[in-house]
């Protein structure tokens, strides 16, 4: 591939810069849990089901907990210590809390080692749940194979579940790789994940994990009928990040939208809140060997894109090292950007191909997710067509690898099955007629393009050096990123934020650690030998 | 594929214009070709193409010719169709209710609020409801504005306050007696089972429960909105796909101005 000549000590600068300002985070984050956390972690231990008035069981977990202001030593240690002086399941124990028949915080004391080994062996259980989907997949990708170049990315969002499983299948046979399941507007401030089936959305379907079960049962019968694996895709984003994550986990999920800062941006979720929350559904989603996708791209829908740019290069980073200290490797990470800027602009072509570009080889392992255009389509369907194809070259000559297929009625409607097939059939023509042409070329020394991408970068890395000196959170607050100032102790879900007592049990996270390391190293020992071992393409 | 194509079949209806009788224009007049695309349940068959040209014919169409036709998935089948269009419109006799402003200027506006009200307008906006997207209230309020059309912000004689997306009508109402606002702007960009037809409907309920209708211009805009609507759910204005911030502001202000005079 062609390379544009960066200035790579500053790409290393940014890259400490945004390392230390995630880990002065973390050094903060770690000192608390939060309610979705602890519901999480419910789910890791079976617990699952509603109540008589359709509350999900976590949440009646949770609330028994925090009205009696004890949810600062975990949910694990009061459910080991009642599983443990009763002889009952979690998902027992949970039901007799519902029925009002059991106060969690009552039952016998047990010694705390007692507890913390009956911890070890519930997480172990879940984490080797976790782990035979990971196979299953593999399985399946080394059967099928995995093809090169971009993987098409689709969404469907009739708000019913059976309708999108028939626009899945569709969009599946058509060629697509990746089905998103767009979640129901206003499920990332709900405060609880729904349950069951659902038939009712608006502008997407509810991410239950009824939901994702029975897309994954679609997307594995018809990939079979295809020899493909077909990969599904929803978000972590909200109020529930962790608990969605660890749905994500157990119905085989292949990849899901998770950043650290979208919900305080742009869903108007408190800092502390959220920075705690996308910790644990990372170490979830790591574990899982989901390729998280983050969500850059927003800030190009809300600010120009060709101001704001260097926006989207600091966030890159800044989610990189928080996807580090998650545990996640380079090969999960799906760092978002976008075709976004104004086609109305002079050369917009030559600084949106840079931008990728440089995404690109500052990012060479990750899994790019390369969004297309969307504002500055009009609902002029001819015009929004060839929006789309300029977008599908960028994407396949700069190698991106998550590719989000434009819609020619963005701005109209949510995608008809005729709009995906004919979105797939412009990817699928550029993707052929311009293979090799990234590699064919060469970009001119101090050119426009090597110019924007060294301009580009040296205003993110101002930025990260800025928010390193004043801390993100205080950068959030003074709205020195994407223009939105958020305050400390503002927004929703502050309530859910909970300190830490002497005796916190979360017995996961090492487990969760080990899980993503050993699935990376697999990883890497799977593709060599798959080099190796066949050469076709 | 070729039937239809280079005719040089003679035209053999009048073609001169009459606007009592208006029909679409291909490359010549009153030749009423529309073109067409929809998909239908069916596999791609011989069947499917004779099912789809009679659909076109019920529409009102001649001659419909089928110029694609392909498979989506096993039981799906999508069609591209052109063809001659029956029906007419008497154009003369078409009344509208379009939002009635002498579109002006940034300089104007300014200009005009200066010289009628002698202080800056406020305006509050926000996306409603359970709605996330504030691509229509950026475009319209934020200085940045939207296709080389300034925003609200940047007019020295507005005072603008966008509250992002998601924001209840409740706290919407509560913001806008908080901040003295003299106009309510709604962005709806969700529209899917008229879910922005509800939540508009629930704005104006609220805002007259409390007596407020009236002290407020309550404009709405969005992909699926018209002024027509706008009226029908009880709101001043709305302002659909192709208006601006200077269509807004002009608006704003000429009606503020009407009002005050009627006063």
């Amino acid at each position: 591939m062609a390379t544009l000549r960066l200035d790579w000590e500053k790409v290393d600068q940014a890259r400490q810069a945004a390392r230390q300002i995630a880990e002065d985070i973390n050094a903060y984050t770690q000192q608390f849990t939060t309610t979705t956390v602890e519901r999480s972690i419910c789910r890791l231990l079976g617990i699952d089901g509603v109540d008589s008035m359709g509350v999900p069981l976590p949440n009646v977990m949770i609330e028994h907990l925090t009205s009696r202001q004890l949810l600062g030593h975990g949910v694990t240690y009061w459910l080991g210590q009642a599983a443990i002086s009763s002889g009952k399941e979690p998902q027992q124990l949970a039901e007799a809390v519902a029925s009002g028949d059991l106060d969690l915080t009552q039952t016998d004391s047990v010694d705390p080692f007692e507890i913390r080994l009956w911890a070890e062996k519930k997480a172990e259980e879940a984490v080797s749940r976790i782990h035979v989907n990971r196979l299953v997949r593999e399985e399946k990708m080394r059967e099928y194979g995995d093809h090169s170049g971009p993987l098409l990315y689709v969404i469907v969002a009739t708000g019913n579940i059976y309708e999108d499983i028939v626009q899945a299948k569709a969009a599946a046979r058509q060629g697509a790789d990746v089905i998103a399941v767009i979640r129901t507007t206003g499920q990332s401030l709900l405060d609880y994940v729904p349950y069951g089936a659902t038939t009712e959305g608006f502008g997407g379907t509810m991410a239950t994990q009824e939901n994702f079960r029975l897309m994954r049962e679609a997307l594995d019968e018809v990939g079979e009928e295809l020899g493909r694996y077909i990969r599904l895709c929803n978000y972590c984003s909200g109020l529930c990040m962790p608990e969605i994550a660890v749905m994500g986990a157990l119905e085989r999920l292949d990849v899901m939208l998770n950043d650290a800062l979208y919900g305080i941006l742009f869903r108007d979720i408190n800092m502390q809140r959220t920075l705690i929350d996308q910790s644990f559904s990372r170490l979830i989603n790591a574990a899982a060997g989901i390729i998280i996708n983050t969500g850059e791209d927003n800030y190009l829908t809300t600010s120009d894109a060709y101001e704001e740019a260097h926006t989207v290069l600091a966030s890159q980073f800044i989610n990189e090292q928080f996807a580090l200290q998650a545990g996640l490797p380079e090969e999960q990470m799906g760092l978002g950007h976008a075709f976004e800027m104004n086609p109305d602009l002079k050369n917009s072509f030559l600084y949106e191909y840079a931008q990728a570009q440089m995404a690109r080889q500052i990012f060479p392992n990750a899994p790019l997710k390369y969004m297309p255009p969307t504002k500055f389509k009009t609902g002029n369907i001819f015009r929004g067509y060839i929006q789309d194809a300029l977008f599908n070259m960028v994407t396949v000559i700069s190698h991106q690898h998550i590719h989000l297929l434009g819609m020619l009625t963005e701005a109209i409607h949510t995608p008809f099955m005729a709009d995906r097939a004919l979105a797939i059939d412009n990817a699928r023509y550029i993707a052929s007629s311009l293979a090799d042409f990234g590699s064919d070329i060469e970009f001119r020394k101090g050119g426009i393009m090597e110019q924007r991408a060294n301009e580009v970068l040296d205003l993110a890395l101002d930025l990260l050096q800025s928010i390193r000196r004043d801390g993100l959170f205080r950068t959030l607050e003074e709205g020195r990123f994407a223009g939105v100032k958020r305050p400390f102790e503002g927004g929703k879900g502050l309530s859910g934020v909970v300190s830490k007592e002497d005796h916190y049990l979360n017995p996961f996270i090492p487990l969760l650690l080990e899980e993503s390391r050993e699935g990376s190293e697999r990883y890497h020992r799977n593709r060599i030998q798959a080099e190796e071992g066949n050469s076709y393409e | 594929m070729s039937s239809g194509l280079y005719s040089s079949k003679k035209a053999d209806f009048d073609t001169t214009l009459d606007l009592t009788n208006l029909k679409p224009y291909g490359d010549t007049m009153n030749d009423g070709k529309v073109q067409l695309s929809f998909t239908l349940p069916v596999p791609d068959s011989d069947v499917a193409i004779e099912a789809a040209k009679q659909l076109a014919m019920k529409m009102g169409l001649t001659e419909p010719i089928v110029s694609h036709h392909a498979s989506l998935d096993q039981n799906f089948t999508f069609f591209v169709i052109y063809g001659n269009l029956n029906h007419i419109i008497d154009y003369t006799q078409i009344h509208v209710n379009s939002v009635d402003v002498n579109a002006m200027t940034m300089d104007e506006t300014d200009l005009f609020i200066q010289q009628h009200f002698g202080r800056k307008i406020k305006v509050i906006g926000a996306s409603t409801g359970t709605d996330a997207h504030t691509v229509g209230i950026d475009a319209i309020i934020n200085m940045k504005g939207y296709a080389g059309h300034y925003g609200l912000e940047r007019y020295r004689m507005f005072e603008a306050l966008n509250l992002g997306s998601q924001v209840t009508n409740e706290d919407f109402i509560r913001k806008a007696v908080e901040f003295d606002a003299d106009v309510l702007l709604v962005s709806q960009t969700v529209t899917q089972k008229n879910v922005h037809v509800q939540n508009l409907t629930e704005l104006v309920e609220l805002l007259e429960a409390e007596h407020l209708r009236k002290r407020f211009l309550l404009i709405i805009g969005g992909p699926r909105i018209n002024h027509e609507l706008a009226k029908e759910l009880g709101c001043d204005a709305g302002f659909g796909p192709g208006k601006f911030a200077d269509d807004v502001a002009s608006f704003i202000c000429q009606e503020l101005a009407a009002r005050k005079q009627q006063n």
